[in-house]
C-alpha cells in the first residue's frame, strides 16, 4: 500500500543530551499522502525526534534520506528550503507583532527593497480564508487565545510549500471546533501529496488521522505499521510497556462543607455575573468553549485579574483578594493553562521551578532551608514521575509534559485547600494523566477543594464531581455527576436548550 | 561554607562555560601583561588594580541586581554624585564623620528607593524611569555645588580610601564585603531566589506569589546604596568631591555586568560573574596604562573586550543547545 520510496527515511539516529538518551538509534519511514502518528509517553523522545528533522537539533549519528536522497538538516532555515516545516509543542510566535508579520517572518514580500505590507497582509488573509480561519490578518498575536495562536502557528507551517510537515501535540490547547479545523487541514494536505508526521496524546485523534503508527518508548522505537494493526489498548501498552489500569470514574465523594463562595463576579465582557461555591473535598469541572470565560472566573478568583463587582468569601469571611499573593496566603493555588508564559522559569532549575512558591516558607529570617526544599521537591517529582536527570536540570530541557507535572509540583506543595487548575492535563501523556486524575482524586478525598476548567469533555466527565457550564461570561449549567453527559454539556456550552 | 546547592545555574553546562572561559581569557591576560611588562606582577601593582576594581565593583554588584531582575540603572552615576555631595557638605559643615557618611549612603538608598517606586507603583520602564534619575540627581549635584568641588576631608574620613584593616586596603576590604554579602543574599535568601524568578519570567512570578513591586523596589534601593558607598571611597581617596564625579559611571558597572555573563533579559548571571568582569576591565586598563598606551585607545579596547566576551557566550550558548 505504500509508495516505492518513503518520503522520509530515518536511519539509526541518536541523540544524547547531558545525562539523557534522547534518542536510540531510531528508524523509521513517512511517506507521502500519509499520516503517520507518533506516539510515545513524556519524554520518550518524539519532539527531539522531529527537533532532528526540521534541524533544530543536529543528531549524534544516523542520517536521514528524502525522497531517496541523503540530506544534512543543520538549520530550521535549510528543513524549510528543503520543504520540511513543523508546528512546535510550545508556541513559537512574536507577541509583539501581528498574524501577518509573524506568518512571513523573514520572507516579507517586497516592492523596491521595500516590505510591501498590503501585499504581506493580503497574503495572509488569503492563507487564513483558504484554512477558515476567522481571524485578522493585522490582531496583535498577544490578543489572541492561546487556541487562535495554535491556529496561526499551524497557518504558517502552511504557508509554506511543504514536503512533509511535523505537528507536535497540535490539538492540546485546541477545543473540538479548532481541533475539528485542524483535522480538515490535515486531511486536505494528504490528499495534496505532502507526508504527515502527527504527535498526540490523544488516542481518538490518532486513531480518527493516522494510517501508519510509531510508537517510541525511552528514546527506542518499539514498532511501527499500519494503523489497522493497533487498537488504542495495544498503543498504550506499547508506549508504557505495562498494563494501565483504566482510570475508571469514581463514586462521587461525600463533599464537606462550602470553603470557596463567589457571588455575582463581573470582570468586563469576559465574566459577567457569575456565583460559585467550591466545597471541602469537591472537585468541580468547568466546561465551557474556549473565550466562555473559564480562564477569566479563575484569575478573579486568584486575584491574578481586578474584579469590577462582586464578592469573594472564604471559610466563611469576605475576602478582598488583590494579588495572586493574597490568594496563596489564604491558601488558593492556580495552575495556568500556558504554562511557557505564566508558569515556567525556564532558566531555572526544575528545583527552583517545582519550589518556587516554597521558597519564603521554608525561610528563617530570609534564609532559605534548602535541604528541606530539596527533600519537599524531590519527594513531589517522584511523586509525579517527572522524567529528569537532575533536579538541578534547567527546566527548559524537559518535555512538555513533564513541565507540566514540575509546575503541579509547585501547586502542590503549597497544599492550597483551594486548588484551581486550568487544563491541566495540557500535554500529558496517557499514562500519566491517568497519575494526575488519581492524585486529584486523592487530594479532594484529603479535604481540598478542586475547581479544574478542561476542554476535553472525558476528563470534565472523568475527574468531576460537579460539573459547570460557561458560555459567553455566565454559567448557563450545573450538572451533578450522575445527569452530565457530553451531550447535555456541549448543548449548554453552545447554548442549545 | 558549604556550596550553594540550589545557586539556579550550578550544573549548568552554560554558565559554568561561561565563568570558565571568562576565568581563562583572565589567567591569558594577566599572563600576557606579565610578560609584556616587568612592572605587572608586583605585589603592589597587583594590589593597585584590586583598589581601582572596588569603585566599578562595587557599583556593579547592585547593577548584578538590577539586571537579574531584568531592569537596568542608569542612574548610578549621578545618585554617587548627589550622595557624596550630600555626605561632603554635611562634613564641611562641622557634621561628624560618621553621620555624614550614613546620610550620604540613605541619600543613595532613597534615590535607589525613588527608582524602584517609579517603576513599579507609576509603572514606568526602568531604562526611562533611571534615565530621569540621571538627569535630576546631576542637576542637583551641579545646582547645589555651583559647579564647585569640595575638598579636604577629616582624617577619619579620608581612612576609607586610604586606610587599611589587618593589612588590607579600606576599599578592597569593602569590596569584598558588598561581594560576600550580595553573595548570600542572593544565593541563601528566598528574596534572592525570588529576583532570579522574577528576572526569568514577571508574569509567572507574579502568578506564583512573589513580591514583585517590594522586591524591584529593594533592589534598585541597594543599587542605589552601592553607588553611595563606591562614591564614598572614590571621594575619600581623591580628598575631594567633584560635581561632575561618576559621570559615565553606569556604563562601566554595565560592561562589568554583561561581561560577567548576565543576560539583559533576566534571569541569568550572577556575583562571580560580575566580580570576574570587573577585575578583568580594570586589569586591562592597567595594562594599557603600563603599556604606555593612549588612554584615548583604552575606551576601544574596552569595547573591543565587551564585545568578545558577547561572542564569547553566544558561541557557548549556541554550541550547547545543539
Ligand atoms: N535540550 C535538551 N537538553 C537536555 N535534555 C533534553 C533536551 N531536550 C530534550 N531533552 C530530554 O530528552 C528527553 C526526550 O524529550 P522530548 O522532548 O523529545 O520528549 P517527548 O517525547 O516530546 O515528550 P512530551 O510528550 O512530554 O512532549 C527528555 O528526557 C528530555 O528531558
Ligand atoms: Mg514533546
Amino acid at each position: 500500500m505504500t509508495s516505492a520510496t518513503p518520503r522520509l527515511k530515518l536511519i539509526n539516529v541518536s541523540k544524547t543530551f547531558p545525562g539523557v538518551q534522547a534518542v536510540k538509534s531510531v528508524s523509521l519511514e513517512a511517506y507521502s499522502q500519509q499520516i503517520l502518528a507518533l506516539v510515545g509517553e513524556n519524554g520518550a523522545g518524539k519532539s527531539t525526534l522531529m527537533n532532528i528533522i526540521n534541524g533544530v537539533v543536529q543528531p549524534d549519528s544516523g542520517s536521514i534520506m528524502l525522497d531517496g536522497v541523503e540530506v544534512r538538516i543543520d538549520s530550521p532555515r535549510r528543513a524549510q528550503s528543503l520543504g520540511i516545516t513543523m508546528i512546535h509543542q510550545e508556541l513559537a510566535l512574536i507577541p509583539e507583532l501581528t498574524v501577518g508579520q509573524n506568518m512571513f517572518l523573514g520572507r516579507e514580500p517586497s516592492r523596491g527593497g521595500w516590505i510591501d505590507w498590503n501585499e504581506l497582509y493580503r497574503q495572509t488573509q488569503q492563507v487564513l480564508d483558504r484554512l477558515g480561519i476567522a481571524i485578522s490578518a493585522r490582531a496583535k498575536i498577544a490578543e489572541l487565545s492561546i487556541a487562535e495562536q495554535q491556529l496561526v502557528e499551524i497557518a504558517r507551517a502552511l504557508s509554506y510549500q511543504a514536503r512533509l510537515i511535523a505537528l507536535d501535540e497540535p490539538t492540546s490547547s485546541l477545543t473540538d471546533r479548532e481541533t475539528e479545523i485542524l483535522f480538515r487541514l490535515v486531511r486536505q494536505l494528504r490528499a495534496e501529496g505532502v507526508a504527515l508526521i502527527y504527535i498526540s496524546h490523544r488516542m481518538e485523534e490518532i486513531f480518527a488521522l493516522a494510517d501508519r503508527i510509531a510508537v517510541m518508548r525511552d528514546g527506542e522505537l518499539i514498532t511501527a505499521g499500519p494503523a489497522s494493526e493497533f487498537t488504542p489498548q495495544r498503543v498504550v501498552q506499547l508506549m508504557v510497556g505495562r498494563e494501565l489500569q483504566p482510570s475508571a470514574s469514581q463514586p462521587a465523594q461525600p463533599r464537606g462543607e462550602p470553603i470557596l463562595r463567589a457571588t455575582n463576579l463581573v470582570a468586563g465582557k469576559a465574566v459577567r455575573g457569575v456565583s460559585l461555591t467550591l466545597h471541602r473535598g469537591e472537585i468541580v469541572g468547568m466546561a465551557g468553549l474556549v473565550g466562555a470565560g473559564r480562564t477569566n472566573v479563575a484569575r478573579l478568583l486568584f486575584g491574578a485579574d481586578r474584579l469590577d463587582q462582586g464578592e469573594i468569601w472564604f471559610e466563611g469571611k469576605p475576602v478582598s483578594i488583590r494579588s495572586p499573593r493574597d490568594a496563596i496566603r489564604l491558601g488558593i493555588g492556580l495552575v495556568t493553562e500556558d504554562r511557557k508564559a505564566q508558569g515556567l522559569f525556564l532558566k531555572q532549575s526544575v528545583r527552583n521551578n517545582a519550589g518556587a512558591g516554597l521558597l519564603e516558607r521554608l525561610s528563617r529570617f530570609g534564609f532559605v532551608n534548602f535541604r528541606a526544599l530539596t527533600q519537599q521537591v524531590s519527594d513531589l517529582t517522584t511523586r509525579l514521575r517527572v522524567r529528569t536527570p537532575s533536579l538541578n536540570q534547567q527546566v527548559r530541557n524537559l518535555s512538555g509534559g513533564n513541565q507540566q507535572k514540575v509546575i503541579i509540583a509547585r501547586w502542590l506543595a503549597l497544599q492550597p485547600k483551594v486548588l484551581i487548575l486550568d487544563e491541566p492535563t495540557r500535554g500529558v501523556d496517557v499514562g500519566a494523566k491517568a497519575d494526575i486524575h488519581a492524585l486529584i482524586r486523592e487530594l479532594a478525598a484529603q479535604g481540598m477543594a478542586i475547581l479544574m476548567i478542561s476542554s476535553e469533555l472525558p476528563e470534565i466527565l472523568a475527574v468531576s464531581d460537579r460539573i459547570l457550564v460557561m458560555r459567553e461570561g455566565r454559567i448557563t449549567a450545573e450538572l451533578n455527576r450522575a445527569e452530565a453527559t457530553q451531550d447535555r454539556i456541549m448543548q449548554a456550552a453552545v447554548g442549545q436548550e | 561554607m558549604r556550596s550553594f546547592p540550589l545557586s539556579s545555574d550550578r550544573f549548568d553546562r552554560r554558565t559554568f562555560g561561561q565563568r570558565f572561559g571568562l576565568a581563562l581569557i583572565f589567567v591569558l591576560l594577566m599572563l600576557a601583561l606579565a610578560l609584556l611588562s616587568d612592572r605587572f606582577l608586583t605585589p603592589a601593582n597587583l594590589t593597585n588594580i584590586l583598589r581601582q576594581t572596588a569603585i566599578n565593583g562595587i557599583i556593579s554588584a547592585g547593577m548584578t541586581l538590577v539586571i537579574l531582575t531584568g531592569g537596568i540603572d542608569l542612574s548610578v552615576g549621578s545618585v554617587l554624585a548627589l550622595s557624596v555631595t550630600i555626605g561632603a557638605a554635611l562634613m564641611k559643615q562641622g557634621w561628624p564623620v560618621e553621620l555624614s557618611v550614613l546620610a550620604a549612603l540613605a541619600t543613595g538608598a532613597g534615590l535607589g528607593c525613588i527608582n524602584g517606586v517609579l517603576i513599579t507603583l507609576a509603572r514606568i520602564p526602568p531604562f526611562i524611569a533611571t534615565l530621569g534619575m540621571l538627569t535630576m540627581a546631576r542637576g542637583l549635584t551641579l545646582m547645589y555645588t555651583q559647579g564647585q568641588p569640595i575638598t579636604g576631608f577629616p582624617a577619619a574620613f579620608r581612612w576609607l580610601g586610604a586606610g587599611d584593616i589587618a593589612g588590607i586596603p579600606v576599599p578592597i576590604a569593602l569590596m569584598l564585603l558588598v561581594f560576600v554579602a550580595g553573595g548570600f543574599l542572593l544565593y541563601r535568601t528566598s528574596f534572592g531566589m525570588q529576583i532570579y524568578l522574577l528576572g526569568d519570567n514577571p508574569t509567572a512570578a507574579r502568578l506564583t506569589g512573589v513580591p514583585v513591586n517590594r522586591l524591584t523596589v529593594l533592589v534598585y534601593t541597594i543599587s542605589g546604596f552601592c553607588a553611595a558607598l563606591a562614591g564614598l571611597i572614590l571621594i575619600a581617596r581623591l580628598d575631594s568631591a567633584q560635581p561632575t564625579i561618576g559621570l559615565g559611571y553606569e556604563l562601566n558597572a554595565i560592561a562589568a555586568v554583561v561581561v560577567g555573563g548576565a543576560s539583559f533579559s533576566g534571569g541569568e548571571g550572577g556575583l562571580v560573574g560580575t566580580l570576574l568582569g570587573a577585575l578583568l576591565i580594570e586589569t586591562l586598563n592597567n595594562g594599557l596604562n603600563l603599556l604606555n598606551v593612549s588612554s584615548l585607545w583604552e575606551q576601544v579596547v574596552k569595547g573591543v573586550v565587551i564585545a568578545l566576551a558577547l561572542l564569547l557566550y553566544r558561541a557557548i550558548g549556541s554550541r550547547n543547545s545543539r
